[in-house]
């Protein structure tokens, strides 16, 4: 960091003069929101696809049916995050110091 | 036109002209060095073997084969990146030690003996540690020097390695190595800590983030690959790679989840990425030692564009934390859409390079039928996504609104992290160039309906995840921190031992000095100067009191004969000197 471009970038509250962003407005944000909803739904229902069209197994036939579950991708990568997350914040209670822990 | 240029050559010698050169030229040459490097490596005489004798060992500092090619290519394309990226350096000592260091890179990567590997082993420890120094801060001297210990430590393991090996083979060759004795471990000990194995790994993240904003780019670019390229060459198919992999793919996301600084988070993901490189390593088939040589590649250009990105952010801003961060979207549109590619190939979305190298590792650990492996890597594939796909992009560049308002990253940073986001693009829609290059031949199609399918079911559905626990607030604040991860045994350990150290030896130290030279010599001293007058008045006082001397009398001569001790004023040299006279005679008489 130069001090040039310190002293360029500003540090407060954006001024009221200045334009308005994408995602300030936030019926933008509920319209992102909404994308990911609809892409969810249109994805897990997607597996209905593979009822007339053959999916290309990962694993040999037989080794590891659960893979061919209806919405078995899907339903694993949500609890995956959700778990990942729940477990991550109960690590910082073990783990979290203070900022300047290893200069105190 | 075959050329016989050594690369590494041409960019640890070509290095030492930039001190030298003036602004504009010095900018130039920095740029031309890899340009020229991947040129000459495309016309290199393939079959040239540089033989060298060091200490009356012959060496072979040049092997050229498809892995080492790859390497090869990869190096050059990371130093052109990094160095475009930091063409506004004006520090001739970081710009020459991050040229010299993508060459001991190169020189890993064509070594073809243990020895040679060693040599450029050490220079890529040396050459890398200025990069964290030039920030100059304290931290990060002090961070240096532990990233320097930790890699000094391998240089020697492997040193250690390669002369029990040479001792029980007769010789220094470097090819796949059975697991069968203290060598080979010592040598897999050696590559694991470049590596970033488990238990290894702090100096990654300890490190990474403390480098200058440019540095941070070359370090993610080399080290570690140095260190991939190394075990897909001495280890493959070794089945405790798979475990080791599998751990690094799984522990530092949940590190990453609620670490604050960003450059940290990266450097977490980068360990899980090299998981997926290890596992495909450990698995040795044909399938797996293609997809982990083959994310190695786009690792470097995605990671390497994500470190570019939070980099500019530091640059212009001087904050990296999360907790400081936010809607740089604003003031920064250029640098968040390339973050987002590189968030995009991390993640491995159809389009993006992880895509076409990642599933390659997956696949083969389910053609090995390694259920829980497989199982595991969906876990750290979802898991990518979540705290390198959308963490950083997120709390850097939309979450709240920090009121931070700045302006676009530099030029020369937009191009060349337009260049790895071409590159991201380019390799993600068109692997064929990329699979061209592999070790073995590929069969492998990653564009199938199955494919596309369940991994955007995988990647959305994280996504929702991330937006279920925001909205339920369940999703855990960016806080001011710093995390214990084992680095903690050896720095407040050491620190521990510092302190023991310190009361037991200067404890020791007090004690000896008060008994010695408080107490002793002092006692020493003072029976010295008074015991022969005490003796003296022993044996006097009987006399005295026969003479009848009595009280002040008394004391007057116990006194005087007294001061005549302490001050060594008894009339002894003239009795001494007549002694030795009547000696003298008494041995003339005899003789």
């Amino acid at each position: 960091m130069t001090e040039e471009s310190l002293k360029r970038s500003t540090h407060g509250e954006p001024s009221e003069k200045e334009e308005t962003h994408v995602f300030d407005n936030p019926r933008n944000v509920r319209r992102v929101i909404i994308a990911l909803f609809t892409c969810c739904a249109v994805l897990f229902l997607s597996d209905a696809i593979f009822l007339v069209y053959h999916k290309h197994p990962s694993f040999e036939e037989g080794v590891f049916p659960a893979e061919h579950w209806f919405g078995f991708y899907g339903v694993y990568g949500f609890v995956a995050c959700v778990l990942l997350v729940l477990i991550a914040k109960q690590m910082r209670k073990v783990l979290m110091r203070a900022e300047n822990y290893y200069e105190q | 036109m075959n050329s016989e240029l050594h690369p590494a050559a041409l960019l640890i010698i070509g290095s030492l002209l930039l001190p030298i050169l003036p602004g504009r030229l010095k900018q130039l040459w920095l740029v031309a060095l890899p340009v020229l490097g991947f040129l000459n490596l495309l016309i290199i005489d393939r079959d040239c073997t540089w033989q060298v004798t060091l200490l009356g060992y012959e060496l072979n500092v040049f092997r050229c084969d498809r892995l080492s090619l790859l390497f090869g290519y990869l190096f050059h394309v990371a130093a052109l990146i990094g160095s475009i990226y930091a063409i506004h350096i004006k520090d001739n000592v970081q710009l020459t030690t991050a040229a010299m260091y993508a060459g001991s890179a190169l020189g890993v990567a064509f070594a073809g003996d243990l020895l040679t590997l060693f040599l450029f082993w050490e220079l890529l420890a040396i050459t890398s540690v200025f990069q964290i120094w030039a920030r100059g801060t304290d931290r990060a001297a002090e961070s240096g020097m532990r990233y320097l210990l930790l890699h000094v430590t391998s240089g020697l393991l492997l040193l250690a390695g390669a002369a029990i090996r040479y001792h029980k083979t007769g010789s220094f060759a470097f090819e796949a190595m059975e697991l069968d004795g203290l060598s080979s471990w010592m040598i897999l000990a050696a590559f694991g800590i470049k590596c970033a194995f488990p238990l290894m790994h702090t100096w990654l993240v300890d490190s990474y983030p403390e480098a200058t904003p440019t540095g941070t780019v070359f370090l993610s670019s080399f080290t570690t690959k140095a260190a991939v390229y190394a075990l897909a060459r001495g280890f493959p198919g070794a089945d405790i790679l798979i475990v080791v992999g599998t751990i690094m793919t799984m522990f530092p996301i949940f590190f990453a989840v609620i670490e604050n600084d960003l450059r940290r988070v990266l450097g977490y993901s980068m360990i899980n990425q090299i998981g997926f490189m290890v596992v495909g390593i450990g698995i040795g088939t044909s399938m797996g030692i293609n997809g982990a040589v083959a994310h190695a590649f786009n690792d470097v250009i995605f990671k390497g564009l994500l470190f570019m990105s939070m980099g500019a952010v530091l640059h212009r801003t001087g904050k990296i934390n999360g907790s400081d961060l936010g809607g740089l979207y604003k003031s920064m549109p250029w640098t968040a859409g390339c973050c987002m590619v590189g968030a995009a190939s991390i993640s491995a979305f159809p389009l993006f390079s992880g895509f076409v190298s990642k599933s390659m590792v997956m696949v083969a650990a389910a053609e090995g039928g390694h259920i829980a492996v497989w199982l595991c890597l969906l876990f750290a594939s979802a898991g990518v996504f979540h705290h390198a796909g959308i963490k950083i992009p997120f709390f850097a560049f939309f979450a709240h609104d920090s009121g931070i308002r700045t302006r676009e990253a530099p030029t020369n940073m937009l191009i060349a992290m337009t260049l790895a986001a071409c590159l991201c693009i380019f390799n993600g829609s068109f692997p064929a160039l990329l699979y061209s290059l592999l070790p073995y031949p590929v069969e492998f199609i990653p564009y199938t309906l199955t494919h596309v399918i369940t991994q955007n079911q995988i990647l959305f559905f994280s996504a929702l995840a991330f937006a279920f626990l925001k909205a339920t607030s369940l999703y855990p604040p960016e806080l001011r921190s710093t995390n214990l991860d084992i680095d903690w045994f050896y720095r407040k350990g050491g620190r521990l031992l510092y302190a023991g150290a310190d009361r037991c030896l200067n404890g020791l130290n007090a004690l000896t000095h008060s008994i010695f030279v408080g107490g002793l010599a002092s006692a020493l001293s003072r029976s010295s100067r008074n015991l022969p007058g005490h003796l003296i008045n022993g044996i006097m006082r009987p006399y005295w009191l026969l003479r009848g001397y009595q009280g002040r009398d008394l004391e007057v001569c116990r006194r005087r004969i007294l001061a005549q001790s302490q001050s060594g004023g008894f009339p002894i040299g003239i009795t001494a000197l007549l002694a030795v006279v009547g000696f003298g005679l008494l041995l003339a008489v005899a003789v």
